[in-house]
């Protein structure tokens, strides 16, 4: 190819051509095109919003400590009940877990210097800040009320203003979520370092494309059913309107086809940290490589024909019922393999108990009981009994706290010294995880025995025999409020206090680790060139044996 | 254990891969699989409210074939036209394809002309019913979409005037906005099947 046309694709010029040597602090608030300076856009952005979502969720969890409303008005409730989950969603997990660490690892896990498409990766981190913007500005004309799912035909009846910011803020999510995940797909299939073979890409990059895969082709349904809504709302349309003619049905169709998968959008990049963290700290090589990067791929293209089991109880045809529950109990067998995986890869290792560590661990337990939940949640005849309760709240919450969130701290472990060239406080660290742990189980517990008690979701009083339970629930929503206290103390103090870390302080084997901590601006002086496969713990580095008996047979 | 991973300053494959290929093409191609999901979520709808109610278009909401006849042949061609026009610029003839953009950019400008001409005649708005709704969201939106490629073709001749901006190696530009209208071009056909062949035939 052409000189004239790669210089035309090269945005930003080869190292110590024109670049600063480092980015200063105000480079981190610009339109920015380099792929770690917009991960750590993306990471810390979303870690503030997970306090706006906390404290929501905080200000709830009062209000139900007794069964009357007496502290948030209903309809403040409402507004904070649609604004926690919207936010802790699409502005916290995943941010979190696909912008930040998708980011700010895949090019250096591949040995590229970038991104493929720079400057659409930082259009894709700037669609967020207004997005949150949106949301916290619809407070003001009295913030959505229909909860983040926002069916209609309550969502277009209360709020209008309020409701129509949403939609504006998850359609500009939803671009942000494809942007990337075009930057992903095309990085991670042609941008590898040319030593590097499919079956020698960590497996978080393995993950990434399940999760791309899955954002691309699921996001734009979404946005083409809240497309109709925001018409609904607006423009006098009757898409969703039954009195004319309309289909609420067709509205949930469209939104579980996204909103399923995005469970999944949630959770495979957090599988991919796990994949990565515990080889690592067990010090032995993952195993089955092969069985863990083809089930992420296994439960994207499952995770497509699953979505009809959030509506059993929406007049759904019997023949549906079956079907979906059948693909839903599928879906468990590729998540088992990596479950069965990582435990064998613990198995015999020789385990550092480092805080990152914990995590990992404390999420293998927490997401195979979120997991349990979910596979009794997948069968219709069950569901149907439950649906709207909070066993389904108390499900969610131990796979997207206890899995996701759980993975994202275990993530920041691993990488922080990565990422800022300090190491974290390991006490402070274990504190975090012992206040999380307990804080976990005390809140999200509780929710399935008040589920199967009958006691709905989503809404601000309930009968007096809940109270106890929900008493313990709110207890624990506040331990798990005082626990984000050491961690972000620690992040703090650590990134600017810490003690230096080194290359590679956990003599890891992925590229990432071979660069300096920080990276230098463009990743590598001269690019690394693979001589071993990326989890071949066990081997003697010093060992004279030839580079090509290292790589992972194919 | 940095040896382990070698940062070897003589080898050559990292150097040859430090300018790699231009991407643009591939990431167009899979932004298009994304965007074209949005217009199925739309058609998915279309269909099912179509075999919900039993007088579908209803009777105050009927179309017309002939002007959005004669506008998918416009579209249609239009997509052989532009495409001789990225042939013309791979044999380095900048002429010939500046032509063929032109004419492809007017017929693109025709295909909204009589879309407009078309819901000016209809006698019905948005409101009107359910059928409707579905016809001026999806032919609205496609028409958004008709308008972005015009955009990018207008944006690509624009950039043509300079010198030796696209030639026989250099024509991703040209080469993005054929692929963009052929997209439109093909979303076009499912639609025009979907409101207006269905319904008629």
């Amino acid at each position: 190819m052409a000189q004239a046309d790669l210089q035309v694709n090269r945005p930003e010029a080869p190292a110590g051509h024109g670049h600063p040597e480092k980015w200063k602090w105000y480079d981190y608030f610009t339109f920015n095109v380099d792929h770690k300076v917009i991960g750590i856009q993306y990471l810390v952005t979303s870690f503030l919003f997970y306090l706006v979502g906390g404290f929501m969720a905080v200000l709830m969890r009062t209000e139900l400590a007794t069964p009357d409303s007496d502290f948030l008005s209903p309809d403040l409730y409402n507004a904070f009940l649609t604004n926690h989950g919207t936010i802790m969603i699409f502005l916290w997990i995943v941010p979190a877990a696909i912008g930040g660490f998708g980011n700010y690892l895949i090019p250096l896990m591949i040995g590229a210097r970038d991104m493929a498409f720079p400057k659409l990766n930082a259009l894709a981190f700037w669609l967020n800040p207004p997005a949150g913007a949106l949301l916290l500005g619809s407070f003001y004309f009295g913030g959505a009320q229909a909860g983040w799912t926002s069916y209609p035909p309550l969502s277009e009846i209360t709020a209008n203003a309020a409701q129509t910011m949403w939609i504006l803020a998850i359609v500009m999510v939803g671009t942000s979520s494809i942007l990337g995940s075009v930057n992903f797909l095309v990085t991670i299939w042609k941008m590898r370092v040319p030593s590097m073979a499919w079956d020698q890409i960590p497996l978080f990059c393995w993950a990434m494309v399940a999760t791309s895969l899955l954002a691309l082709f699921s996001t734009p349904v979404l946005a083409a059913g809240l497309i109709l809504l925001l018409f609904d709302i607006n423009f006098g349309t009757s898409f969703f309107k039954p009195d004319a003619g309309g289909n609420v049905v067709v509205y949930q169709h469209l939104f579980w086809f996204y909103s399923h998968p995005a469970v999944y959008l949630m959770i495979l990049p957090i599988f991919g940290i796990m994949s990565e963290v515990i080889p690592v700290h067990a010090r032995k090589p993952i195993f089955g490589y092969k069985a863990i990067a083809y089930s992420s791929l296994t439960i994207c293209l499952v995770g497509l024909f699953v979505w009809v089991h959030h509506m059993f109880t929406s007049g759904t045809p019997p023949w549906m019922r079956i079907f979906f529950t059948i693909s839903t109990l599928i879906v468990a067998v590729p998540t088992g393999i990596k479950i069965f995986s990582w435990t064998a890869t613990l198995w015999g290792g020789k385990i550092r108990y480092t805080t990152a560590m914990l995590f990992a661990v404390g999420l293998l337990l927490m997401f195979v009981f979120g997991g349990l939940s979910g596979v009794t949640l997948g069968a219709a005849p069950f569901d149907i009994h439950v649906h709207d309760t909070y066993y389904v709240v108390g499900h969610f919450h131990y796979v997207l706290f206890g899995g996701s969130v759980f993975g994202i701290y275990a993530g920041v472990y691993h990488w922080f010294p990565k990422i800022t060239g300090r190491m974290l406080n390991e006490p402070l660290g274990k504190v975090h995880f012992v206040l999380t742990f307990i804080g976990t189980i005390l809140t999200f517990t509780p929710m399935h025995s008040l589920g199967m008690q009958g006691m709905p979701r989503r809404v601000a009083m309930y009968d007096p025999q809940f109270q106890g339970l929900n008493q313990l629930v709110t207890v624990g929503a506040y331990i798990l409020a005082v626990s984000v206290i050491p961690f972000y103390f620690n992040v703090i103090w650590s990134w600017m206090k810490g003690p230096k870390a080194g290359g590679n302080p956990w003599n890891a084997m992925t590229l990432e680790w071979t660069t300096a901590s920080p990276p230098i601006i463009e990743n590598w002086e001269v690019l690394p060139v693979l001589t071993h496969g990326p989890y071949d713990y066990g081997f003697d580095p010093t060992a004279e044996a030839p580079a090509e008996e290292a790589i992972v047979p194919k | 254990m940095q040896g382990a991973i070698d940062s070897n300053p003589t080898a050559t494959p990292a150097v040859a891969h430090e300018e790699h290929q231009d991407l643009r093409v591939l990431g167009l191609l899979t932004f298009l699989a994304s965007e074209f999901l949005m217009f199925a979520g739309f058609f998915a709808v279309f269909l099912v409210f179509r075999s919900a109610i039993a007088e579908w278009p209803p009777a105050e909401t009927e179309v017309e074939l002939l002007l959005p006849g004669i506008n998918t042949i416009i579209l249609v061609s239009s997509s052989w036209v532009i495409n001789l026009g990225t042939k013309a610029i791979k044999q380095n003839d900048l002429a010939g394809m500046r032509k063929w953009f032109g004419i492809t950019a007017a017929m693109g400008a025709v295909f909204l002309a009589g879309q407009i001409y078309e819901y000016m005649n209809l006698g019905y708005g948005l409101k009107t019913n359910l059928f409707s709704n579905c016809f001026y969201l999806m032919t609205g939106f496609h028409g958004a979409h008709v308008f972005i490629g015009l955009v990018l073709i207008l944006g690509v001749l624009w950039r043509s005037r300079r010198a030796g901006h696209y030639n026989d190696v250099t024509h991703v530009g040209p080469e993005m906005a054929e692929i963009y209208w052929h997209f439109v071009d093909v979303v076009w056909i499912v639609l025009f099947s979907l409101i207006y062949l269905l319904t008629l035939l």
